[in-house]
């Protein structure tokens, strides 16, 4: 609880941003009050959007994710992808985004990777817990840390392994009667295989055991 | 903030009894109980403290109504949830007290999955002169037994015994972040993040789910439940607070299943404070109804809010706790500062009310003067029976001496929670691992 503190890496941005207003807020208004005393300049919605990400890496990471502080980063993700998607060109390029160091110009290619990971973590959400056990056996094929740079957007890729690594327990249930067993996602694991026949509701435990027993690699199918 | 003299009408006469130090663990919850006569703390380490206040006599008037230590346990130990291979946390979310029906007192603490019912009793006396048994409780060798006695009853050091009663687990999926116990003395709830429990005291294998915001598509969760409580007087009702800064008045007459409430309290948005931090600032991080019953307290980010239960559109008053840190928001969304959930508190008249801030300063507004005062939790600034000086935050312009600049505030010194006594003016401040109590002396009866 103590020493919350993340160190501020913004010192660079602050000096190449010495003139920008508070524009990223998502309606102009002046600046409050120009008395105040040095205040920080704000972050440009694409830097704010990488933070985001990476709280929301780092929520995920956790054992047990506190699902008030994931729900509201993913809300504020959410408006800032909305505003930089009015603030950019309508026609959205593919990704890759290019790796820029901050501050990030391009927006275009990250509302394209914003939505996508979105919707990568809309699949998450539906995790049941069941799987628990089988995604502690996969190791990663890259380092975490990969997408955890905010100096650029974390790629497709990195996540899913991050959410796969972490995620055990992310907005799923307790496994008991009174719950009903939420639909397996579409998953890559690192060997490359899509879980598509994992989907379907209503499995029991035996034939969740022999799925796992499948991925954990100690059955072929 | 009003000038210094008139703030001094407010707080100049508190004292402080002393300060004391749970030396390991940071404080996680303050309640006191129905009387005031006994102060419970639960800290990050699963333990629960309890103070007594000492009776008031004429012969020390300088000891009179101090609390002090009364009884520790351990309430909670960490648990390992083996399905999710997480670790339980043994953290004290919350503490609440049984209105107290006989000689004993109860409580419940919970964490983040398990409740309790704890029995308080005390012992201070022992029977003595067994017949069968001997001092030291062998068997006495019966051939030495020629005559009967009676046991009686000897006074003996005061002992305080605490032993949990019920145990309520398996209720809760998600982090429990409020308990309340009902009007009706039989009946508590319990929330999580989507769902709220009731319980029957009396029944631990059991509880009935009243709401349940959980969507069926969970990628359509945008909304959390962030505390609760019950009507101190309507056993029906009860209210809800949400992240999205909105209050749920639900009627457990209307149905079984309180999705659908009787009452939404929600202020639409000011248009000329939008920001991406809007909704963050706006989740309510504690719900209190006041004494009457005819008010609510609410604590978001940046402001206290009273709310009249008959309207519903915005609330009657709003004071700001540290309007200053609106243009630090991003600072704060970087550090998780923007996070922290503070609580807040009514006096027993319903006429003050009290939250915490950082840099150990807590705030007091007084609704029928319109008059707020800052005041600082910490040893450095404030010796035994002192006074407490108002605190100043200066946020550019003038800057009186002793004012204390934005920057230079500490925002790792939170104070989180806080608890007024129920019928006197005697506050219970948790600074981090510190506990403050607070007296006003000179105005020690309501206004």
């Amino acid at each position: 609880m103590l020493g919350k503190g993340v160190k501020r890496k913004r010192e660079e941005e602050e000096e190449e941003d010495l003139t920008s207003q508070d524009w990223w807020l998502e309606e102009t208004t002046p600046s409050p009050n120009p008395e105040e005393g040095a205040s920080p300049a704000p972050l440009p919605p694409s830097s704010l959007f990488n933070l985001s990400i990476f709280k929301l890496h780092h929520g995920l990471r956790r054992g047990e994710p506190d699902l008030r502080h994931l729900v509201l980063v993913v809300n504020t993700l959410r408006r800032i992808q909305s505003s930089m998607a009015l603030e950019s060109s309508p026609p959205e390029p593919p990704c890759p985004a290019p790796v820029d160091p901050l501050p990030v110009a391009p927006d275009a290619p990250l509302c394209t990777s914003v939505s996508a990971l979105l919707d990568d973590l809309s699949h998450i959400e539906g995790l049941c817990d069941t799987q628990t056990s089988f995604s502690e056996d996969i190791p990663l094929s890259r380092p975490p840390e990969t997408g955890l740079d905010p100096g650029r957007p974390a790629p497709l890729g990195s996540l899913e392994l991050l959410l796969e690594d972490g995620l055990e327990g992310l907005f799923d249930d307790i496994d008991t009667s009174m719950y009903d067993c939420e639909l397996w996602p579409n998953l890559k694991t690192d060997s490359g295989e899509t879980e598509d026949k994992i989907q379907g509701q209503g499995l029991d435990v035996s034939e969740l055991d022999y799925l796992m027993d499948v991925l954990v690699g100690t059955q072929t199918l | 903030m009003g000038e210094d003299a008139d703030t001094r009408k407010i707080n100049h006469s508190f004292l402080r009894d002393h300060s004391y130090v749970t030396e390991a663990d940071i404080i996680s919850t303050v309640e006191f109980n129905h009387t005031g006569e006994l102060l419970a703390t639960g800290d990050k380490g699963g333990r629960v403290v309890i103070f007594q206040r000492e009776p008031e006599s004429k012969n020390e008037p300088h000891s009179q109504g101090e609390y002090n230590v009364y009884s520790t346990f351990q309430s909670h130990e960490p648990e390992f949830d083996y399905l999710k291979s997480l670790e339980i946390e043994e953290k004290i979310n919350k503490i609440k007290w049984l209105p107290q029906q006989n000689a004993a007192h109860s409580l419940l603490s919970t964490n983040d999955k398990t409740i309790k019912l704890w029995k308080v009793t005390e012992r201070d006396k022992r029977p003595e002169g067994y017949n069968l048994k001997d001092e030291e409780g062998k068997l006495k060798d019966l051939s030495t037994v020629t005559s009967l006695q009676v046991p009686v009853l000897k006074p003996m050091d005061l002992m305080v015994e605490v032993s949990p009663r019920r145990i309520f687990a398996n209720g809760h999926t998600y982090h429990i972040n409020s308990i309340s116990v009902n009007s009706d003395c039989e009946t508590y709830m319990s929330a999580d993040d989507l769902r709220i429990n009731l319980w029957h005291l009396a029944i631990t294998d059991r509880s009935f789910n009243i709401v349940d915001i959980k969507p069926a598509n969970m990628e359509d969760l945008t909304e959390v439940i962030t505390a609760s409580e019950f009507h101190p007087h309507h056993c029906n009702l009860f209210v809800y607070s949400s992240s999205k800064g909105s209050l749920r008045l639900c009627d457990m007459r209307a149905s079984a299943l309180c999705d659908k409430h009787s009452k939404l309290f929600e202020e639409p948005e000011d248009p000329s404070n939008r920001s991406f931090f809007s909704e963050i600032i706006s989740s309510v991080s504690d719900v209190k109804f006041s004494h009457s019953g005819r008010f609510m307290l609410t604590r978001d980010y940046l402001t206290v809010k009273v709310w009249d239960l008959n309207m519903e559109t915005k609330p009657i008053e709003t004071y700001q706790v540290h309007d200053y840190l609106r243009s630090k928001l991003c600072s704060l969304y970087e550090n998780d500062c923007i996070f922290d959930k503070f609580e807040c508190a009514w006096n027993g008249s319903d006429s003050v009310i009290m939250t915490g801030a950082y840099n150990n300063f807590f705030r007091m507004f007084d609704r029928n003067t319109k008059r707020d005062v800052t005041l600082e939790a910490s040893r450095e600034s404030s010796k035994p029976r002192a006074i407490l000086k108002p605190r100043r935050v200066c946020v550019g312009g003038k800057r009186r001496k002793d004012d204390i600049s934005v920057d230079s505030l500490d925002f790792t010194k939170k104070i989180l929670h806080t608890a007024w006594h129920p019928a006197e003016n005697i506050i219970a401040i948790a600074a981090t691992n510190n506990l403050y109590i607070f007296q006003d002396k000179v105005n020690s009866e309501m206004h």
